[in-house]
C-alpha cells in the first residue's frame, strides 16, 4: 500500500516535467516543420557547390538530379555530374548514418561507371571537437579518393595494405568507422540501381539544374 | 530570516562586469576558447547564448512556484535543451555558413554552466522582470568577454576585425593566435588583467576608508 502511494506521489510530482516535455516537443516539431525546407535548400546549394570537387571535371551548372529507387526500396535523390561538354562524368550520392555523437550526413562522389570513389564530403556532423570532427578535414576525406567500389571499405589502424583499407583517424575510431560505413552503405544501396539506369538510358546532358525521373529506376 | 535578493538593476549590472561570467566566474570556457578565433563566430555564439539564457530565465521564472526541489535540474535542462535546439535550427536555416563553422559548439550551449547557474541562482527564485534583467546582463557580460578575446585573437592572428583588414599589409599574421594555444594565451592574459584591475580597485577602496 505504501509502495503504491509512493508511485502515485512520483507521478503527481512529475506532472510538470511531463507537461513541459509535451509542450517543448510540440514547439520543436513546429520549428522543425517551419525551417526544414530552408535547411534542406541550404544543403542542396552546398551540394552543388562541392560537386566539382567530388567529381573531377564536373560542371555544377550542368548537374542533373535523378530520383532512383535504392536497393533498400526507398527513393533517393542523387546528382548526376556532367562535364562542360555534356559528357556524363560521375555521380554524387547523399547518405547519412549514426556517428559517435549524432548523425553524420555526407556526399559520396563516384566516377561515371560507379567503379571508383572520386571524393567524400561531410555535409553535417556533430562529432567530438578536436577528435572526431577531423572527419571533415581534407586529409581524412582524401583517404577515400580513388578507392574501388567493388568491395566494401575496411577501416584499419595501420597504413593501408590493400586498396580497400582506410586508415583510421587517431582518437576517433568510431567516427572513422561511421564515415566508412556510411560510404559503404551508399555504394551498396545505389550502385546497382545506377548501373541499371546507365544501361537502360542514354540521357542527354541537361542545360541547367533539373530533376529527371528514370522510367526504369529499380533493380538492385 | 530570508536573505534579501538583488534588484533587477543590480542583477543587470552585476552580469556585465562585477560578476562577469567569464572573467569573474570562469563559466562557459568551452565556447570562450573554441569560437573566439574571429569576431563573427564569437558574436554568433554570443547571440545564440543570449537567446537561450534569456528564454530559459523567463520560462523558469514563470514556473518557479511549481518546481519540486529534486526535479528542478531536470526541468532546467529540458528547458535549456529546447531553446538550444531552436537556436541551432534557426542558425542552420538563416546563417548556414556560420552554423557549419560553429558545428557542435551550438548544441554544446546545453551544457554551458552559465545558463543553468542563472536558472538556479536567479530565475528559480525571483520574478520575471528580475530574471530578464539578469539574463540580459549576463548575456551582455558573456558577449563582452567573447568580443574582447576574439578581438585580440583575430587582429593579431589574421590582421582583421569582423573580416575587415585593420592591420597594415606588412603585419605578419601570428598564426598561433587563431589556433587553440592562442585562445589559452589570450584568455590567461586578459584574466590576469581583469584580476589586476579588480585588486587595485579594492586596494584603493580600502585605503580611502
Amino acid at each position: 500500500m505504501g509502495e503504491r502511494q509512493e508511485k502515485r506521489d512520483y507521478l503527481a510530482q512529475a506532472w510538470l516535467v511531463i507537461v513541459l516535455a509535451l509542450l517543448y516537443g510540440g514547439a520543436l516539431a513546429t520549428v522543425q516543420t517551419a525551417l526544414s525546407g530552408r535547411i534542406a535548400e541550404n544543403k542542396r546549394n552546398e551540394t552543388y557547390n562541392v560537386i566539382p570537387d567530388l567529381v573531377p571535371g564536373a560542371d555544377k551548372a550542368r548537374t542533373a538530379e535523378v530520383v532512383v529507387v535504392g536497393g533498400n526500396g526507398k527513393e533517393v535523390r542523387v546528382y548526376r555530374a556532367f562535364s562542360p561538354d555534356g559528357t556524363p562524368c560521375g555521380w554524387v550520392l547523399p547518405s547519412s548514418g549514426q556517428g559517435f555523437a549524432d548523425r553524420i550526413e555526407l556526399l559520396v562522389g563516384l566516377d561515371a561507371p560507379c567503379s571508383v570513389i572520386t571524393g567524400v564530403y561531410i555535409l553535417d556532423q556533430k562529432e567530438t571537437p578536436g577528435l572526431g570532427d577531423y572527419i571533415t578535414g581534407e586529409d581524412f576525406r582524401d583517404r577515400f579518393r580513388a578507392k574501388p567500389t567493388a568491395e566494401p571499405l575496411v577501416v584499419v589502424k595501420t597504413d593501408p595494405r590493400t586498396e580497400t583499407e582506410i586508415r583510421v583517424l587517431t582518437g576517433a575510431t568510431i567516427s572513422s568507422e561511421s564515415v566508412s560505413g556510411i560510404v559503404n552503405a551508399a555504394v551498396r544501396n545505389l550502385k546497382g540501381p545506377l548501373l541499371g539506369l546507365i544501361e537502360s538510358q542514354v540521357s542527354p546532358a541537361p542545360e541547367t539544374r533539373g530533376v529527371e525521373t528514370p522510367s526504369s529506376s529499380g533493380g538492385s | 530570516m530570508a536573505q534579501e535578493q538583488p534588484t533587477a538593476l543590480e542583477r543587470f549590472v552585476n552580469g556585465i562586469l562585477p560578476e562577469n561570467p567569464v572573467y569573474r566566474q570562469l563559466l562557459g570556457m568551452c565556447p570562450v576558447l573554441a569560437v573566439t578565433n574571429g569576431m563573427k563566430p564569437a558574436m554568433t555564439m554570443a547571440g545564440a547564448t543570449a537567446f537561450v539564457l534569456i528564454s530559459a530565465n523567463i520560462i523558469v521564472s514563470l514556473i518557479r512556484h511549481l518546481l519540486k526541489p529534486h526535479l528542478r535540474i531536470l526541468v532546467f535542462t529540458l528547458t535549456i535543451a529546447t531553446f538550444v535546439t531552436i537556436a541551432d535550427r534557426f542558425l542552420a536555416a538563416y546563417v548556414y555558413e556560420m552554423s557549419k563553422q560553429l558545428g557542435p559548439y551550438v548544441p554544446l550551449i546545453i551544457v554551458n554552466c552559465l545558463i543553468i547557474s542563472r536558472c538556479e541562482i536567479c530565475s528559480s527564485k525571483q520574478g520575471v522582470g528580475v530574471a530578464i534583467a539578469d539574463g540580459v546582463g549576463m548575456a551582455l557580460g558573456f558577449a563582452l568577454a567573447l568580443a574582447s578575446i576574439a578581438t585580440v585573437r583575430e587582429i593579431l592572428g589574421s590582421g582583421t576585425w569582423f573580416g575587415l583588414r585593420v592591420m597594415p599589409g606588412v603585419w605578419p599574421n601570428w598564426g598561433i593566435m587563431v589556433l587553440p594555444p592562442g585562445a589559452f594565451l589570450t584568455l590567461g592574459l586578459l584574466l590576469g588583467i581583469a584580476e589586476w584591475v579588480s585588486r587595485r580597485r579594492s586596494e584603493r577602496a580600502k585605503s580611502s576608508q
